[in-house]
């Protein structure tokens, strides 16, 4: 049998001979991309296991087993992994990593070596964060959005939690630039903007963001450090500083942050569609220029966090109008993937059944976040469980449930083997299910005051709280379920052959499943576009040797 | 790695050949790569500006009369020297795409000298500012204490101190840079043939020079007119 990228691969620095070496030393963008995805899931589990706690805390009122300080920790935790460890590396460093290259048609991506530099990075962001847990005062207690002057003087360990968020940014800032550097020099020969695969360009708006937006929550992060340690002013009114300066250059990197999140995973939506449809992707170009014009507008909204922190009611009259801008590209995408799907030979494997779920917590996430958008309701909504469920129905239900849909879909281009597809689909139901029955209830008792971030709550609204619990213990055994399931394919599935989706995309054109150390065994000449079927066939074919047309 | 690259050929299907773009030697991907990385500068020190801009606004009269007590004959001088410096880099440059290495590694030498003797005027600077009482963690940049300056003048001082320390980070960040350039320029691992990093380490320090082109004025000049900057 020929060699994959597990038998072999490029080092930063010399030619180790031990496998463990090896793997730490890689360039490969593959190798990199698995091992992204495993140090990602480990941190992912803890900040579940931390949910879990909060909704164990939340069964009935009052204080069962965590009390008021704990609790503050513990939803920092949770966010802080989930956001800077988890989601917003997310899915472009694991499969931007992985399958990117692979659908351009390139060996690696623009630098190899700063592609291994910047997950060590990674790494030592997250080694950081963790260890301020057992480090002075113990985790930061101030939400993940770090608000001046509470973080000013909090006494927990604040600084190494904000050091951590910026080394993570400063390795999203390099993966976004590697990508884009990428994107616009190793694409095939042929291959224009408008042939690339749809995950492609959603990698491309996503690195544009990850780009230009970082920086900016970067410089906040070291400005509040230099607060707390010099005390410079800039955000302590009782030097004449302006919190609310601090709430702005935050966002204006935060909230374009949830579209940087968000678009690789329409990227991934917009493989899924087409291949389970066998049916060429309608509107190709509209979804494209949708992934742009998201990341366009995403970051001229970022006043809608501030409607209930002091703003003239001018700016809140634009930054809601603005807002609503959002729902337009996003709709055009919604639209599109349901006219893919019509009239297509719709063939339910688990990666459609998750991204057909997906349309619709991810609907409810969008549209919610429609009705915050406006300035009145959002007063009423700010800080409640209101938000807390637009927002867990936008990302668990958008951006992981795409992430999952990306891991059953691509799982035998990684490894080669396939999972069982029973166990994945129970997988999947059990928890789409506990899912819906873990947030839908937030958004009634969010709409009914329950306000967000407590730790108690009037007896009216137990009961919420106790479906949600319920709801949250179906969801985990769901997702521990899929797990097992991933880890007995790898153990052993079934082996694959290198396309068995019957996909048309180029990372399906592979010599070997799993690909080879570099790849393609010859570049392509891409004169095709990137969903062709004809009768529910691939058109373009591919002798995988030569990489000449054969159809 | 990638030193004996050879391109691949790709062939369509009337059988014309493309080269294909390797990571491998690809000059303009490293530009662009470091174009990029330059924007994220421009966005960092971007919303500091931002920041400086708006409480400029806020508080006119405070930030005008801490500017007039800065050293302007100081700032000038090591203004003339960054853009020097900028020129003694460029002309670096120059020599190295025309093959003069020699010529090449005197200018680099030139500019890192240029680079330290900036550094040292910002730090006789700044050890005025703290023998005059105002420093960070001093009593004059905290409140409600009897040196307490006002509110404008501690934000003023807090963001100048800020900048300037940042920017001045930037350039050892630079001078270690020009010395790697150097040693790799005496490995001959860069040659006129292979200059990427030479031409990404000039873009560097024109980012250096520019930053400071800004900064200059926004801290050392809005006050150099009256002493109350007409305010009233």
């Amino acid at each position: 049998m020929s060699k994959t990228y597990f038998d072999e691969t490029h080092c930063a620095i010399g030619h180790p001979k031990s496998t463990f070496m090896q793997w730490m030393l890689t360039v490969d963008h593959k190798r990199i991309g698995l091992m992204y995805a495993a140090v990602m899931f480990t941190f992912f589990f803890v900040a579940v296991a931390t949910a879990l706690a909060m909704r164990f805390e939340l069964f009935a009122p009052g204080a069962q087993f965590m009390d008021g300080d704990t609790f503050n920790q513990a939803f920092t935790l949770h966010g802080v992994i989930m956001i800077f460890l988890f989601i917003v590396p997310g899915i472009p460093a694991i499969f931007g990593n992985i399958v990117m290259p692979l659908m351009i048609g390139a060996k690696d991506v623009s630098f190899p070596r700063l592609n291994w530099f910047t997950f060590w990075l990674y790494i030592a962001g997250c080694i950081i964060a963790v260890s301020s847990l057992w480090v002075g005062e113990g985790f930061a207690d101030t939400g993940w959005t770090f608000y001046a002057p509470y973080s000013l003087n909090t006494g927990t360990n604040v600084i190494m939690t904000l050091v951590a968020a910026f080394v993570l940014g400063m390795a999203s800032i390099l993966t976004g630039l590697n990508f884009l550097v990428t994107i616009h020099r190793l694409r095939a020969p042929g291959m224009g903007f408008f042939q690339m695969p749809l995950f492609v360009w959603g990698i491309y708006a996503t690195a544009w963001i990850q780009l230009l937006a970082t920086p900016v929550v970067g410089i906040t992060l070291i400005l509040a450090i230099l607060e707390k340690y010099f005390g410079i002013g800039i955000f302590d009114p009782s030097k004449g500083g302006d919190p609310v300066l601090f709430e702005h250059l935050f966002w204006i990197y935060s909230h374009p942050a949830v579209y940087l999140m968000i678009l690789p995973a329409f990227g991934i939506m917009s493989e899924i569609i087409p291949t389970f449809s066998r049916k060429e992707i309608f509107g190709y170009r509209t979804i494209a220029l949708s992934s742009a014009s998201i990341a366009g507008i995403g970051y001229l909204v970022w006043g809608h966090h501030l409607f209930t922190s002091g703003m003239s009611d001018m700016a809140k009259v634009i930054f809601s109008f603005l807002t609503f801008f959002v729902a337009i590209p996003t709709g055009i995408k919604f639209y599109d993937w349901v006219a893919t799907m019509y009239g297509g030979k719709i063939v339910l494997s688990t990666p459609m059944l998750w991204a057909l779920g997906t349309l619709i917590t991810f609907a409810i996430g969008g549209l919610t976040g429609v009705t915050i958008a406006m300035v009145g309701v959002d007063i009423h909504l700010q800080d409640t469980y209101y938000s807390v469920a637009h927002f867990h129905y936008a990302m668990l239900g958008g951006v992981a449930f795409l992430l999952f849909a990306g891991m059953h879909y691509w799982f035998p281009l990684c490894f080669g083997k396939m999972y069982s597809e029973k166990h994945a689909k129970n997988a999947f139901y059990l928890q789409f299910i506990g899912f819906n029955m873990l947030w839908f209830p937030m958004f009634i008792a969010g709409y009914l005051g329950m306000p967000r971030r407590y730790f108690d709550y009037l007896p009216e609204f137990q009961i919420y709280h106790q479906v949600s619990f319920f709801g949250a213990v179906i969801f985990i055994t769901g997702l521990v379920y899929m797990f097992v399931t991933f880890y007995k394919g790898i153990k052993n599935g079934e082996k694959t052959t290198p396309n068995p989706w019957n996909a048309t995309t180029l990372e399906w054109h592979l010599p070997s499943a799993p690909p080879p150390l570099e790849n393609h065994s010859k570049v392509p000449y891409v004169d095709f576009r990137p969903y062709e079927y004809k009768h529910g066939e691939p058109v373009v074919k591919f002798d995988y040797v030569t990489m000449k047309r054969i159809d | 790695m990638g030193h004996e690259y050879v391109p691949e050929i790709a062939t369509d299907r009337d059988g014309n050949e493309y080269e294909v773009q390797g990571w491998q030697g690809d000059f303009y991907g490293g530009k662009l790569g470091f174009w990029l990385f330059m924007l994220t500068e421009v966005m960092m020190f971007g919303a500091m500006f931002l920041a400086l801009t708006y409480y400029f606004s806020l508080h006119t009269a405070d930030f005008v009369n801490a500017s007039a007590s800065l050293n302007r004959y100081l700032g000038g001088f090591n203004t003339v020297i960054l853009l020097v410096s900028a020129l003694t880099m460029g002309l670096g440059l120059l020599k190295m795409r025309v093959g003069d290495i020699k010529g090449a590694k005197l200018m680099i030498w030139a500019t890192i000298i240029l680079a330290i003797v900036f550094l040292g005027v910002k730090a006789v600077e700044w050890t005025a500012e703290y023998n005059h009482g105002v420093f960070l963690g001093l009593d004059a940049l905290q409140s409600g204490n009897a040196h307490s300056k006002p509110f404008g003048e501690i934000l003023f001082f807090g963001l100048y101190f800020t900048m300037t320390g940042l920017h001045g980070f930037h350039i050892i960040i630079g001078i270690g840079l020009m010395l790697w350039l150097l040693k790799r320029i005496n490995a001959n691992k860069v040659n006129q043939g292979h200059h990427i990093l030479h031409f990404n380490i000039a873009l560097y320090w024109d980012l250096v020079h520019l930053i400071w082109v800004f900064v200059f004025p926004y801290f050392y000049m809005i006050g150099a007119g009256d002493v109350t900057g007409g305010a009233h």
